[in-house]
């Protein structure tokens, strides 16, 4: 999909989820507001795995973000929605910058060890601080947006749907102009051959390093909008099976588009919520097998089958 | 006339081995080097020392007024020397034209620093457009680099280095692996390139005709040393040369056409 | 100074532990280049099978009929076959579900990145953690009779029971036998062929597709025997394959990916840190092992024990 055509896609899909969020039901729009949260994370997964790289603890991030939206209240007092969502970015994008010191040396399965040890790391702690909580986490509330009230309000949940809608418009559109710049680029490149991007002068190590943070901040905002949406966090969060969903919904989507992160988070809350309901038994089994059918017959991801029936029509 | 490139007192021991002794090379602005000498001789050794893959033991590398001994490879780069790959190193899942724009994007966006630095005046796509047309690439534009077939794959890793507008270019076997007929249209096109874009060249090369036909010198290489150092119809005819160099050469092609037949 | 004690025996334990669910891991890795994260569930199917089989054993009254059938004094017949009752689920779970594996699904993947093999076992873990939610539910299955079997020691005020050694036995004995067969015997050096250079083992006649066969059923057979010895000492409920996968991890990546004295090396390593954070930062419990993982990875990026490969234009 053209450039061009992926912007108005993007924008389009904007308005309809911002018009019809006050008519959608209760379910739906926390679906959607779940699935735009996961989206932001994976569309910084996206920009990874581009740049050759799989994180199995990106959860770290995700985590980090959403207690550092939540912490502000218990520590400071501060229940406005957009100081959190700031602090969460901050956060991951200072620890990220510093821990990617170490990242940008690291490739392949070496990679996403460490990264899954430092995740781990994260989660160690957290289920041993009693102070916030410990396995079972605390709940989180923004009482204020823009220092207007919106908790128990009855537009409380569309603002906080909204909020996260646009937030996660501007990553995408930010993405798509990120991938198409100079830098954006070099990702690829790295990914098929450092050597080559070192002699024609680009510096992989600050390459990855770049796409790392921003891949945490996105996790860190994914993080933090989830916390406010959810009303609640816990140290799960940061617990490496959320990581591996994160790398799932990557592999199912596909890195070919900056909208196919979203398709696929959407893609995967639906079916978690259906099959949760329905089938809790089953749902990891399909979603395994649906990873195998992926890995095996469309390593593109879903996306490639889209682009792919696009050109043909 | 000033040299644009010189080695003093290189050196490099790998363990026992030496791969490098004293060696001493100034060259001068605008022509063609050729590096000869037997697999082992220091050729590549060579190369890869001035592009600072390998640092030397001892010695010192200056390009133009500045010690280039210490810098890595991107920096080096980065001053306008740079190389093409024996085994050509390109970006395989991206297209040719891809490719291409990466090393464009490289220079665009390293601001004033870079020392080459590419015509952008039309964008920075129409610059990659113009060397696919040099390089006799369009009909490959849209192509997977992984899929080329091995002469195209040769092109494209040289014209991944001329992309970056080098002041000095460094080509490690140009047309090995190459068939006959396209070896010739390789280094023309690259030869054309270059004059049009004023660079300085040395290339490592096994192909004696390649050698004698497109350079304004040669060096010849022997055990780490450098054995002859002069105008390719001097050095070619000189009898360490022949004995060492070109005599193991032909020595080989023949080797290796008995293992064929 | 008794804790220091207790620290060093708890320590020792928990080490035995670790290395009898790394092992399996470390070895197929060795092999096969596969960082295999269904190990986790194979770890959870010897641990269910064992609870049901033994389960049975006990239940149905087989235990007490051998100690009536051979009379007083022969007791240790009743224990022995026991615990061969346990080996046994071992057995059936590594052949049944080894050769399943192996055959059904990872022989269409090899060749593939190391990282896309990682997803892949990752989607196997996601099936088999749900077909074992389907054959044996999500209530808990308790196993707690070979845990007394034993008796109990005494260090100071501290009463271990007996189960432990058998641990550290077990841990030993297979630690033992596979350093024997990698250096004495014939198939040991086909396996070290392999390990070395797959194609050139291959070019030798060496039919690797049995070689990775075997080893993927005896590492299987080893992650199930882990489960298996770990099912009377828990409550085998769903999630413990998850939670034991990374601890597997962070043994075999401390000590080195493919390294047999580095799992051994790596999992004392891991059971004394733990221990001692245990008895005296009990908060910094679960912290501790990835933070000796995340150090190691640091000072030593491909762990303990390892080969550098070195890269070549």
């Amino acid at each position: 999909m053209s450039r061009d055509r992926t912007v108005n896609v993007l924008t389009v899909m904007l308005v309809v989820l911002l018009a019809s969020g006050p008519f959608l039901p209760r379910w739906a729009m926390f679906l959607s507001t779940v699935s735009l949260c996961y989206g932001t994370v994976v569309l910084g997964m996206m920009l990874l795995m581009r740049t050759g790289l799989v994180s199995f603890g990106h959860g770290l991030y995700y985590c980090l973000g959403a207690y550092a939206a939540g912490t502000l209240q218990p520590f400071f007092g501060i229940t406005e929605m957009s100081i959190m969502i700031g602090a969460a970015v901050a956060v991951t994008g200072a620890v990220s910058a510093l821990l990617a010191l170490l990242l940008r040396k690291y490739r392949d399965i070496f990679f996403a060890m460490l990264s899954l040890a430092f995740s781990m790391i994260l989660y160690g702690l957290l289920v041993k601080t009693s102070a916030l909580g410990s396995t079972d986490g605390f709940n989180v509330t923004a009482e204020t947006l823009f220092g207007v009230r919106i908790a128990g309000t009855a537009y409380e949940r569309y603002l906080i749907f909204a909020v996260t809608a646009f937030l996660a418009w501007i990553c995408a559109m930010g993405m798509l102009r990120y991938l198409g710049s100079h830098r954006g680029r070099l990702a690829e490149a790295v990914r098929d051959n450092e050597l080559r991007v070192e002699y024609m002068g680009a510096s992989v190590a600050n390459t990855i390093h770049v796409n790392y943070v921003v891949s945490a901040m996105l996790a860190g905002l994914g993080g933090s909008l989830m916390a406010i949406s959810v009303g609640h966090i816990d140290p799960e969060m940061a617990y490496w099976t959320t990581s591996g969903e994160f790398v799932f919904i990557t592999i199912l989507a596909g890195t070919g588009n900056v909208l196919a992160p979203f398709l696929g988070a959407a893609i995967f809350e639906t079916i978690r919520s259906f099959a949760y309901e329905y089938s809790p038994n089953t749902w990891q089994m399909a979603l395994g097998i649906t990873m195998l059918l992926v890995i095996m017959f469309l390593p593109g991801g879903l996306w490639s089958l889209f682009a792919r029936t696009r050109k043909a029509g | 006339m000033a040299a644009i490139l010189q080695a003093r007192g290189l050196n490099k021991n790998f363990g026992a081995v030496t791969a490098a002794a004293d060696i001493n090379v100034e060259v001068e602005r605008d022509t063609v080097v050729g590096l000869i000498g037997s697999n082992g001789a220091g050729k590549t050794t060579f190369l890869n020392m001035v592009t600072g893959y390998l640092k030397p033991t001892s010695g010192t590398i200056r390009f133009e007024d500045r010690d280039i001994t210490s810098l890595s490879p991107r920096q080096i780069t980065r001053l306008g020397i740079c190389r093409s790959f024996q085994i050509p190193q390109l970006f395989g899942t991206l297209s040719v034209f891809d490719n291409l724009r990466v090393g464009v994007g490289i220079v665009a966006s390293s601001g004033g620093k870079w020392a080459g630095g590419v015509d952008l005046s039309e964008g920075a796509d129409e610059a990659v457009e113009r060397m696919l047309e040099r390089f006799g690439l369009g009909e490959y534009r849209d192509r997977a680099a992984g899929l080329l077939p091995e002469g195209v794959r040769k092109l494209l890793d040289i014209a991944m280095a001329m992309v970056v507008k080098p002041r000095i270019l460094l080509l490690d076997e140009p047309t090995s692996g190459v068939s006959a007929e396209e070896k010739f249209k390789i280094m023309d096109m690259v030869m054309e390139a270059v004059r049009a874009e004023g660079v300085t060249v040395l290339f490592v090369e096994h192909d004696m005709e390649i050698v004698n036909r497109y350079t304004h010198r040669i060096l010849a290489f022997y055990e780490g040393r450098i054995i002859a150092d002069g105008d390719p119809a001097a050095v070619l005819n000189d009898p360490e040369v022949r004995k060492y160099v070109i005599g193991e050469a032909l020595h080989l092609s023949r080797g290796e056409a008995r293992a064929e037949s | 100074m008794s804790q220091l004690l207790a620290v060093l025996i708890d320590g020792l334990i928990y080490a035995s532990w670790l290395f009898i669910i790394a092992v399996g891991l470390t070895l197929i890795y060795g092999v096969m280049k596969i960082l295999n994260i269904a190990h986790g569930s194979l770890y959870s199917l010897g641990a269910y099978a064992a609870a049901s089989l033994a389960g049975y054993w006990f239940s149905q009254g087989y235990f007490d009929a051998t100690v009536a059938h051979f009379g007083p004094g022969y007791e240790a017949i009743a224990i022995v076959a026991s615990y061969g009752v346990m080996a046994l689920a071992a057995v059936l779970v590594g052949l049944v579900a080894g050769p399943l594996i192996e055959r059904g699904i990872l022989r269409f993947m090899y060749g593939k990145d190391e990282i896309v093999l990682v997803l892949v076992t990752y989607a196997l873990f996601l099936i088999l953690e749900d077909m074992i939610k389907l054959v044996w539910g999500v209530d808990p299955y308790f196993l707690y009779q070979p845990y007394g079997l034993l008796g109990s020691f005494d260090i100071g005020d501290l009463t271990y029971p007996n189960y432990n050694l058998l641990l550290f036995a077990v841990a030993v004995i297979i630690g033992a036998v596979l350093a024997w067969v990698l250096a004495r015997t014939r198939q040991g050096k086909i396996l070290l062929a392999v390990i070395h250079d797959r194609e050139m083992a291959a070019a030798q006649g060496i039919n690797v597709g049995l070689v990775y066969f075997v080893t993927f059923t005896v590492g299987a057979m080893l992650g199930a025997l882990g489960g298996a010895l770990t099912a009377p000492m828990i409550s085998v409920q769903p999630g413990i394959g998850a939670e034991t996968i990374v601890l597997a991890f962070a043994v075999v990546v401390i000590g080195g990916l493919g390294s047999l004295p580095g799992a051994a090396l790596a999992a004392i390593l891991v059971g004394l840190v733990r221990a001692a954070a245990v008895h005296y930062r009990p908060e910094l419990d679960l912290f501790s092992v990835y933070l000796v993982m995340a150090i190691v990875l640091i000072a030593r990026p491909k762990g303990l024990f390892s080969t550098q490969e070195v890269r070549k234009i």
